[in-house]
């Protein structure tokens, strides 16, 4: 069973599938509808007929991830990279081409090659709608608006979900001899995010309740350009393809804080620049400016006509013709469930790969355009090792009592009084309070401030009422759980955020501003408990990168 | 602003399942969109109200709906724009021809069974090379345009053929067939073009423009359906009256300068063949389309009494010279 039906999702279907398993995909939103669809700007491999290396690609990713990130898992990713990509172009993704007909490639953050293939600037769309080609093609079913509302654990073991129909307002239990968690990232606990209303950390939260440890969860990256208003994001393509970052002066301000690789230095870097330039009354309105104009309507029309679109729709500003306000704003968690490099989890029978899951391959940092690259690499890893633990696995029984127990639950949920705060307020709370303490700069006072208005929130969220009294396509209900997941979610990454005393990669503590290897490369790993996070250690793997000086 | 929106609900558990208007009113800023009021009105004021959103930002085509009657993806569509009137009034109700499941959640189901029709996968020819298809940058920015396509259903709720004909494959799937007919990587443009010629298929389009005019993403469906209908000709299938109909019009306009009423509708059923000196009769299939000329009786008896056959002798227009020069210049270019 496959919980997610983005580009991980469906890659591990397609996996487990050729796998010889009989597969089901369970989704909230039918797949074409996920969250890999707003991936713009592309995907990295290291092709070595063109002269690249994927020990280069590795290397970067391993800097990018401010060292944080564990070199095995890495080098698989990096190395497996080029036949994903080919394989990618067999299934019919439209890759954009050179002059010859080969795949073409962009510039991207934090690399000094450009080895980013693209399709215009809707590069994750145009890579789902291919994948979910391949599962029509494959016949794997999918169940279409199933919401999970919980994992079926027995004897310390995954044995399926609990999931609520949402067209017949049936909850069923799904019987399965391995899962895989493919359920995306967790972007609506912070507000604004650039993240869809979907990503609502059900996975990770799920996993986390089940038992599996969490890593890396204080890591959460700020993009570094996204619309004010709605969080919207606007690729890093834009500054691949040669866009500049001016402040309010009409500077390249970059030059300041990253002079070799100006505005392609890593996101992390990237953002903090901006903020500094905001904070120090060098911003616009709480903005800076990303500047298209010199790149040329063609340019524009031919590779970014989607950020054309939304920055028309949303602002009506022309890039051709003006700059665009822009500021760092939340976009993705590099944390997740702990999994091994075939996204085995310590959980017998569950797996996690994608965005919900911690290889880890980002560390402290995501490169751009390495999101796509891990939900192919490790959907097909997962799939296939998920596949094999099933066919070694006896058919095993799960209780009949907990449908019922399920059901009480949620109808209990149902049956409260209507006097509590809406679950949209109280979402709306802790994600501005995130957004503003546990952010591109964090403080022990913030967090500390954060965790007290997060306890707070559980309280409330205990008395949370749903109006919506139907079974039926009931978002109500849904969101009232969604809050719950974003809940455990973001108490995680306050603990993660409060323990690493130091500043590395997304994680900048202006009370501790160094990166301090001797006392904290390593992991912090979060376990749940009845009395809450519990915190643990786990060492980096190092191959062949020892740490030094980060500079860009 | 103020605005009031009257959404149209249907609650399938209510006591008396139908549907119903009712009006919201509440305070938007100038730059929202009819989704943000929407997520408003579900997360302050009705908690009931059931629709699908996700993105925010027309990529996950989540939140196709009718905005004063006509299909638009709500998170671009700003209610500045659909108000325009002053009177701050919009009235949301679902996609059409989709059944409805709740309040402006669809059926998505004759939806998807229509793209699955299309076989909507790559079929290349031949074992895979080891590393990508060569294929020139324009062929692959060209589909790009349609690789643009969301699967919202905007086309779909508001194609007129749909509306009276469930068989019709409709603007999105056959923009999605057009994908793989246009991608130099697919082999197998000889079947697919054979299927989609058939009754339902690429011929059914009445050009109404409708899907043209509420896409949300400029894929232009049915500019693609017309691509598929002259690679249909070119590849030769031609025996079916959607073409023969094209070609009569051609023909007609080419030679004459203007239409020839009259023999359109028998050109178009296939005996063409009897009226047009020089071309071969085509036995088989004036057999097969006697009946379709049988069944145009009534129509042309109508007609006639009311005066309204055209003439039986049919004149070139003053000039069609002209016309015809129009005709081989373009034809030239090709």
């Amino acid at each position: 069973m496959v919980i997610g039906a983005g580009l991980a999702g469906l890659r591990a279907a397609i996996a487990a599938h050729n796998s010889g398993s009989n597969v089901a995909v369970l989704t909230k939103v039918h797949p074409v509808r996920s969250h890999s669809n707003a991936a713009q700007g592309g995907i990295n491999a290291a092709l070595s007929h063109r002269g690249d290396d994927w020990r280069d690609h590795a290397f970067e990713t391993v800097k990018g991830s401010d060292y944080l990130g564990d070199q095995d898992a890495i080098s698989v990713m990096c190395r497996e990279a080029g036949d994903a990509i080919v394989e990618l172009e067999h299934m019919g993704v439209i890759f954009n081409r050179d002059e010859t007909g080969h795949l073409g490639t962009r510039a991207f953050g934090g690399q000094q090659k450009a080895r980013t293939f693209f399709v215009a600037d809707f590069t994750g769309q145009a890579i789902l709608h291919v994948m979910y080609e391949q599962i029509m093609k494959a016949g794997i079913q999918v169940y279409e608006e199933w919401f999970v509302t919980d994992l079926i654990m027995e004897d310390g073991e995954c044995r399926g979900a609990l999931a609520f129909d949402m067209i017949n307002g049936e909850l069923q239990a799904v019987k399965a001899k391995s899962v895989i968690l493919a359920a995306g990232g967790l972007g609506r606990a912070f507000e604004p995010t650039t993240n869809a209303l979907i990503c609502t950390g059900d996975g990770i939260s799920l996993a986390y309740r089940a038992g599996a440890p969490l890593m890396d969860m204080e890591m959460v990256q700020y993009h570094p350009t996204t619309l004010k208003n709605n969080g919207v994001l606007l690729t890093e393509a834009a500054r691949g393809e040669g866009a500049y970052l001016l402040n309010a002066n009409g500077d390249r301000f970059m030059s300041k804080y990253a002079p070799n690789m100006m505005e392609l230095a890593s996101r992390d870097v990237v953002s903090r620049a901006e903020q500094t330039e905001i904070n120090e009354g060098r911003g616009i309105d709480g903005c800076v400016l990303l500047d298209l104009r010199h790149l040329g309507r063609e340019t524009i029309h031919e590779k970014l006509s989607y950020i054309n679109e939304v920055s028309m729709d949303f602002l009506g500003i022309d890039l051709a013709e003006q700059p665009v306000p822009i500021r760092p704003g939340m976009h993705y968690q590099m944390g997740g469930i702990k999994t091994d490099v075939n996204g085995a989890t310590t959980i017998p029978g569950l797996y996690a790969a994608g965005e919900c899951a911690c290889v880890s391959v980002h560390g402290g940092n995501r490169l751009g355009a390495n999101s796509l690259l891990d939900t192919i690499i490790f959907g097909r890893r997962s799939g296939e090792i998920a596949a094999l633990y099933a066919k070694d696995t006896a058919d095993k029984k799960i209780s009949e009592s907990i449908i019922a127990k399920e059901e009480k639950r949620l109808s209990e949920i149902q049956a409260r009084p209507d006097n509590g705060d809406s679950p949209a307020k109280i979402r709306l709370e802790m994600g501005t309070t995130m957004n503003e303490n546990v952010a591109v700069f964090r403080t022990e006072e913030g967090i500390q401030e954060t965790r007290k208005v997060l306890e707070n929130l559980r309280e409330r969220y205990a008395s949370v009422p749903v109006q919506d009294k139907g079974r039926i396509f009931n978002t109500n209900l849904f969101a009232t759980l969604e809050l719950g997941f974003m809940l455990d979610c973001t108490e995680t990454i306050v603990a993660g955020a409060l323990e690493r005393k130091e500043s590395r990669g997304a994680h900048t503590r202006l009370d501790y501003p160094e990166r301090d290897d001797a006392n904290w490369m390593k992991h912090i790993v979060i376990n749940y408990t009845t009395d809450g996070p519990k915190i643990d250690y786990q060492p980096v793997t190092v191959t062949e990168w020892q740490p030094t000086k980060r500079s860009y | 602003m103020e605005i009031t929106i009257n959404v149209k609900r249907f609650n399938p558990e209510g006591n008396n399942a139908e549907h119903f208007f009712q009006d919201y009113t509440l305070e938007v800023e100038d730059y929202s969109t009819v989704l943000d009021a929407l997520i408003k009105i579900r997360e302050d004021i009705d908690g009931s109200l059931a629709l699908r959103c996700s993105c925010r930002a027309a990529i996950c085509g989540s939140c196709a709906m009718r905005v004063n009657g006509h299909a638009k993806l709500v998170c671009k569509t700003k209610i500045l724009d659909v108000s325009t009137d002053g009177s701050n009034f919009i009235t949301v109700e679902p996609m059409g021809n989709l059944p409805v499941i709740k309040d402006l959640v669809t059926d998505m189901k004759p939806f998807w069974d229509r793209i699955r029709a299309v076989k909507p996968w790559i079929q290349p020819d031949g074992p895979e090379p080891t590393e990508e298809y060569v294929a020139p940058n324009e062929a692959m920015l060209h589909l790009n345009g349609v690789m643009g396509c969301i699967m919202c259903g905007a086309c779909v709720s508001d194609c007129t053929v749909l509306e009276i004909d469930k068989n019709f494959l409709g603007p999105a799937a056959l923009a999605k067939a057009y994908r793989f007919v246009a991608d130099p990587r697919d082999a197998e443009d000889h079947e697919r073009l054979r299927a989609y010629s058939e009754y339902g298929g690429i011929w059914d389009c009445t050009r109404c423009m409708e899907c043209v005019q509420v896409c949300p993403k400029g894929v232009a469906p049915m500019d693609r359906i017309m691509g598929l209908r002259e690679k249909a000709i070119e590849i030769g299938f031609d025996n079916n009256n959607g073409s023969r109909h094209t070609e009569a019009f051609n023909e007609s306009i080419r030679n004459s300068g203007h239409l020839d009423e009259l023999r359109l509708p028998v050109k178009t059923f296939g005996m063409g063949g009897l009226f047009v000196l020089g071309s071969m009769l085509n036995v088989p299939a004036i057999l097969s389309n006697i009946p379709n000329l049988i069944g145009m009786l009534p129509v042309a008896i109508r007609a006639f009494r009311r005066g309204k056959v055209p003439p039986m002798i049919h004149k070139k227009i003053h000039g069609y010279e002209k016309v015809k020069n129009i005709f081989e210049k373009m034809e030239s270019k090709k």
